[in-house]
């Protein structure tokens, strides 16, 4: 019978289906953020071992300070979430990407890197944009503490098969767009709710032209269109990207894999339980203006009027986003004047984001403040070769350390009460970048023009002539 | 986990849609123990806390002391995996979230603690919101069981997951079935070792490239 891309890896995990329909699914790598210690605390109630340390990873990123890391954590509760997580994966000989670690970053941008996410596997995290790893066709979804604790402790998880959805993008992109855009568009357009319960699977012949980091952006954003999981069939633009990376098999064993992850892909008459398909070319340079992802449109729109939208519960939700974004209805977006840009996170925060900002900053002066973290220090090091961190400094922003930093709110990176921030990163909920903070989400390119500017700005004005 | 069946108090209507978890706990808070007790960090930014002011929220509503359910729009629990979210629901005394849709890693981290997420129509979501039950704090009856909602003379019918339901009846831990299992897991195991052999992870220090390792 023909399968997707997603019943080939759900069924290449499954242990045991009870007749309710749950699976007991074998989980292939399992990451550890800080925000871990609630589960090793129930492990700690059941006097309980981890099943399999060796396939379990922590990754410091969350509480991490960016900037003056040198000088050791002043916050004392901050420095003791840091800690907790050395104590715990010590304590349960779990290797540990810590502060000090030259691979210290972001756990989506840095287990990639290291090839420890590879096509066909299972891999879960307390963090719901482990959807991020899909990109290179794993099977990966974010999950709570007491999955977290159940996974520690058995190396599998109870699931219940999600839908299968494909989401088709036909064509090619603009120039100047981004997988950011695309993700935004799609959000816009299904809604934050509207690939609830649903697998996605990314096709097309817009997301075969897509990098790996451009893959890893979209899939990232899965989540905020309410999706389980999002992911891309691996193809010749994974396999030369995983080839040589630490963890990734190597030589002939890497030629095998290669064999073995060919035949992942949906075959071509397999069906999908949802369906939907876009246009490439009609994907604009998109922000956000609201306090939900899905409250986003091109740059050269302006923001709804509630008073024309029919749902009564609909329009309430734009004029509380509205309130609370001190916005009016109507107004253009690229109207909107920022007090300061943020370029990073598990979202934008690799080489690619990175160059795409600094190709609109070059030459150029922020006329805001403005925090660049990378998303891993490989990611650093990279730009600094490629002197990306002279043209942050010189356009006058801030150039940090690796982290999730100013994302969310709870590593001392914050907007203050009442700013609005230009971000690259992948939520504008209310007091997500810190309490009263306003959101406005956008790609790299966007973010480095909105900094020029000092107000959204479509970026391809400034790259005209440039690339 | 508590079982759970019949639920019968006053209700917190919430009239919003996108209920996201770094709203029902702000990040800032989650670097508290457990221990301490969540609930006062519910919704803590919606509610005044620390301004001066009196909080006019429903959650400090004397009238509705004692609520263990709460009425809001679609996409509840939207956003951060944070099982903390349901930890500030739970320690505030929630059992029970009745909405149009629920993000799926909250509604799983709900079942695990034992909060029903209790899903309707939008129409009767609005119809719930609106009802005097809720407007004036009156008693709701929630019914899992049955899989209604009474308030006043309005009843609705939810509905959930049926392994969810018997799991949050009977208050089981995933665990305990998993324990079961453990045959079948090597089995498993044993077989996948030979037909995935690329998905193992390569022990040994030389592929952490030299790299000092903390652990």
């Amino acid at each position: 019978m023909s399968r997707t891309i997603i019943d080939k890896l759900w069924d290449a995990h499954a242990i045991t289906t009870r007749e309710d329909g749950m699976s007991l699914l074998w989980i292939d790598r399992h990451l550890l953020h800080e925000g871990s210690f609630h589960a090793f605390d129930q492990l700690d109630k059941r006097a309980a071992a981890v099943a399999h340390p060796e396939a379990t990873f922590g990754v410091a990123d969350h509480y991490v300070p960016t900037r003056g890391r040198a000088k050791g954590i002043a916050n004392s509760e901050i420095a003791r979430m840091v800690d907790l997580l050395k104590e715990n994966t010590q304590r349960h000989h779990i290797r540990l990407i810590g502060l000090d670690d030259s691979r210290q970053g972001i756990v989506h941008v840095t287990i990639p890197e290291q090839g420890l996410t590879l096509p066909g596997l299972t891999i879960v995290c307390g963090d719901s944009h482990t959807s991020t790893h899909g990109a290179f066709g794993a099977y990966a979804f974010g999950i709570g503490a007491s999955e977290v604790a159940h996974v520690l402790m058995t190396q599998t998880l109870w699931q219940k098969k999600p839908k299968r959805m494909r989401i088709t993008i036909e064509g090619a992109l603009g120039s100047g767009i981004t997988a950011k855009d695309v993700a935004l568009t799609i959000i816009a357009r299904i809604g934050a709710d509207g690939a609830q319960g649903c697998a996605i699977e990314y096709a097309g012949s817009a997301i075969r032209c897509l990098s790996m980091e451009g893959r890893m952006t979209l899939c990232n954003l899965s989540i905020e269109a309410g999706g389980r999981l999002g992911l891309v069939a691996p193809d010749e633009t994974t396999f030369a990207w995983l080839q040589g990376r630490s963890f990734a098999p190597q030589a002939k064993a890497f030629d095998e894999a290669v064999e073995a992850w060919r035949a992942l892909g949906s075959d071509s008459d397999a069906k999908f339980d949802r369906e939907a398909s876009f246009a490439a070319r009609e994907i604009a340079p998109t922000v956000t203006w609201g306090v939900s992802p899905e409250h986003a449109a091109p740059i050269d729109g302006a923001i709804p009027d509630p008073a024309n939208i029919r749902d009564a519960s609909r329009a309430a939700a734009v004029r509380d986003a509205l309130a609370y974004m001190d916005l009016k209805a109507g107004t253009s977006l690229a109207a909107i004047r920022i007090d300061r840009v943020f370029i990073g996170s598990c979202t934008n925060g690799r080489i690619e984001d990175l160059r795409a900002a600094a190709a609109v900053l070059a030459g150029r002066q922020a006329v805001v403040p403005g925090l660049v973290s990378p998303g891993s220090s490989r990611v650093k090091r990279q730009a600094e070769e490629e002197g990306l961190d002279r043209i942050f400094r010189d356009a006058g922003l801030e150039w940090a350390d690796s982290g999730c930093s100013m994302c969310v709110g709870m590593n001392g990176d914050v907007v203050a009460a009442g700013e609005r921030c230009a971000s690259t990163t992948n939520r504008n909920f209310k007091g997500r970048q810190g309490p009263g903070a306003r959101t406005h989400l956008m790609s790299p390119a966007m973010a480095a023009a909105a900094a020029v500017r000092g107000q959204l700005t479509d970026a391809r004005e400034l790259l005209a002539g440039r690339t | 986990m508590e079982p759970l069946n019949i639920i019968e108090t006053p209700a917190i209507p919430l009239a919003l849609a996108n209920v996201d978890t770094d709203q029902l706990i702000p990040a800032r808070f989650m670097k508290r123990p457990r221990a301490a007790g969540y609930g006062p960090f519910l919704l803590y930014d919606l509610r005044n806390i620390g301004t001066g002011q009196a909080s006019d929220s429903l959650l400090d509503d004397p009238q509705r002391a004692g609520a263990a359910v709460m009425i809001a729009r679609r996409n509840f629990g939207c956003g951060s995996s944070r099982e903390a979210a349901v930890y500030a629901l739970l320690d505030y005394g929630i059992r029970c979230v009745i909405a149009p849709s629920f993000g799926d890693i909250f509604a799983s981290n709900a079942i695990k603690n034992g909060v029903l997420p209790a899903r309707v129509s939008e129409a009767d979501a609005e119809e719930l919101l609106a009802s005097p039950s809720a407007t004036e704090g009156r008693a709701i009856r929630v019914d899992l069981a049955a899989q209604t909602i009474i308030a006043g003379n309005l009843v609705v019918l939810f509905t959930i997951d049926p392994v969810w339901k018997t799991q949050l009846l009977n208050g089981w831990d995933d665990i305990d079935l998993t324990m079961a299992e453990r045959p079948a897991i090597d089995r498993f195991r044993a077989q996948d070792l030979r037909a995935r052999p690329w998905a193992a992870v390569p022990d040994g220090e030389n592929t952490f490239n030299n790299d000092p390792v903390e652990n």
